[in-house]
């Protein structure tokens, strides 16, 4: 049976034949090029999941840091403080082993009480069969699904750090009087809380987290550093000079690839940057502040 | 203990290509991942210290330049400001690594000179001048705020003294501009140092192994397969040096704002994300 490959137009049929903008076209949406567009994909999926969930985890982790419960509070103030004298990307390489590590570890646990060896031997870490990560028998898809969600849970974590300072000094920000006017009014600590305090509390944190979120964005392409075939792989594999046994030879173009990429992020991040000048200046309205004001040096 | 002090004597400037050759390969010792690791921190602190340095006054002209009236200056700074800050450092490294390679090796003649090029596919020019550039951008953009926020009493005041152009800009708007950017201008030295751990991490190849802290705490974590006990440690350089940071811009800061109140000098550094 002879291979089928895909194409997109009828006349990439044989490639050697092809001169200027045709074989440009049959280039550019040849099978590992399709395959790479979709990369792009990958790099929105990770924000599209990130981003919500690692607003949950700040919120949490500001939530713990007020609470009157002292190790709550010291748990919630110390996530907080991680990120702040630490490089992000050193998180970044450490979560991802350590995670992996401490899901198998916990499986070990549980599967595997008998076990007498110990999981750490000299420079191996071992688990028994039952507790790997995926199981070894996986097929390989599971190992994808696996390893990008160690990496999103990665983000999150880091992220979610970020976002827990935000929202602990956007729940700060909100005046004292609106909580007392609440407690005057018999609300619970609980219902001023939840609607008062929450409400009014995000425009004071909207400066913070769209700050977060274009730090987010240019945070996105060290999923390459994770092992990820994102964006910035394909570009280094397809930019590659390519020698006359490949159907499309041509010499070392990664510097346009990574041109384009260049051009993505910064599509990227001014897309952002309107959308979310918008947001601000609809949520501060009728306010008697500055819209942006709060975004100033601290 | 002895031994440590061997280890020491062997790899504390490892990174900057003095002592010993080979990097450990087993056995692994504490001591050798915290000399090592320490050894790395040089290149994270030369890094960070010129670029900022540097980026400084390319920041304070690109910041006037944005301020400026006339489109024909205020445009590109504006676009500089705009490439920098807006795409990825990350992305921006690999991109310069491929523009420095196809640089020619034998370097380019401008007005009869031969400017040299080969040095700048290596990390200490090419980096460099790379995350020169990027924190020119950010301070600018920093400064360009503080300069829209500069009292306008203080420069009719000025004027009304006389001071005009220079005189004025140098005794009136550039110190009040860098008094109302320092907080600011701190957070972004943080980042900037937190910065320059990606550099042997994207395109820039790590000679004969003299890499970073990151770089060598990566090696061990990859030699070992433990990560619990490398990242710690580049964790805790990287917070002494934050905090050396921060002890040296509220320094700087008091000097700023010798002539206010004792209680106004201090900055209660809370930690911004503006990056």
């Amino acid at each position: 049976m002879s291979k089928t490959v895909f194409l997109m137009f009828e006349f990439c049929a044989d490639p050697s034949t092809l001169e200027g903008l045709a074989w440009v076209a049959c280039y550019l949406t040849n099978g590992k090029h399709l395959t790479a567009y979709l990369s792009f994909g990958t790099v929105m999926l990770l924000l599209a999941i990130t981003a919500p969930v690692s607003l949950a985890f700040g919120f949490a982790g500001a939530t713990a840091a007020r609470s009157r419960i002292a190790p709550l509070r010291w748990l919630g103030k110390g996530y907080t403080a991680i990120v702040r004298g630490v490089p992000d990307i050193v998180f970044f390489l450490f979560f991802v082993i350590a995670l992996d590590q401490a899901f198998e570890w916990l499986r070990h646990q549980a599967f595997c009480p008998d076990w007498t060896e110990p999981v750490r031997q000299g420079n191996d870490f071992v688990v028994c069969p039952e507790a790997k990560l995926p199981l070894s028998n996986a097929p390989q898809f599971v190992h994808e699904v696996y390893g990008f969600s160690l990496d999103v849970l990665t983000f999150a974590i880091v992220f979610g750090a970020f976002a827990a300072n935000v929202l602990y000094g956007a729940m700060r920000a909100v005046p004292r009087p609106q909580i007392e006017t609440a407690e005057a009014y018999g609300m619970s600590s609980r219902q001023a809380f939840w609607r008062v305090l929450i409400p009014q509390m995000w425009i004071y944190a909207l400066p913070g987290l769209s700050n977060l979120w274009m730090i987010l964005v240019k945070a996105t392409p060290l999923l390459f550093l994770l092992g990820v075939e994102d964006i910035v792989y394909w570009a280094r594999e397809l930019g590659g000079s390519k020698g006359p046994i490949f159907d499309y030879p041509h010499p070392d173009w990664t510097i346009w690839y990574f041109l384009a990429l260049l051009v993505f992020y910064l599509a990227l991040t001014r897309v952002s940057e309107v959308v979310l000048d918008r947001l601000t200046r609809r949520l501060s309205h009728g306010r008697a502040t500055a819209g942006s004001g709060a975004a100033g040096a601290g | 203990m002895t031994e440590c002090w061997e280890t020491i004597s062997a790899y504390a400037f490892r990174s900057i290509g003095f002592g010993e050759r080979l990097l450990p390969r087993e056995d692994f010792t504490l001591c050798q991942q915290f000399t090592l690791i320490g050894s790395g921190l040089l290149w994270n602190i030369y890094f960070g210290a010129i670029a900022l340095a540097a980026g400084f006054f390319l920041a304070t002209a690109v910041a006037l330049g944005k301020a400026a009236r006339n489109p024909l200056i205020r445009k590109p700074c504006e676009w500089f400001v705009f490439v920098f800050r807006g795409s990825p450092l990350f992305i921006q490294f690999f991109f310069a690594y491929q523009l420095f390679v196809l640089l020619p090796r034998e370097g380019i003649e401008i007005f009869g000179l031969t400017a040299e090029t080969r040095w700048l596919t290596r990390a200490w020019a090419g980096a460099l001048f790379v995350l020169f550039l990027n924190t020119a951008a950010y301070s600018a953009e920093i400064f360009y705020g503080a300069l829209g926020s500069v009292p306008k009493g203080d420069l009719e005041a000025a004027e009304a003294y006389g001071l005009t152009g220079w005189q004025k800009f140098r005794r009136i708007t550039w110190p009040t501009m860098l008094r109302l950017a320092w907080p600011a201008y701190t957070n972004e030295a943080i980042f900037l140092f937190h910065a320059t751990t990606l550099v042997f991490f994207s395109g820039f190849p790590a000679w004969q192994q003299r890499g970073d802290a990151l770089y060598y705490a990566n090696y061990f974590a990859d030699k070992t397969f433990n990560p619990f006990v490398p990242y710690p440690i580049v964790a805790g350089y990287f917070i002494l040096l934050t905090l050396s940071v921060i002890g040296l811009f509220s320094l700087i800061n008091r000097r700023l704002n010798r002539h206010l109140p004792s209680e106004a000098k201090r900055i209660r550094y809370r930690p911004q994300l503006i990056r």
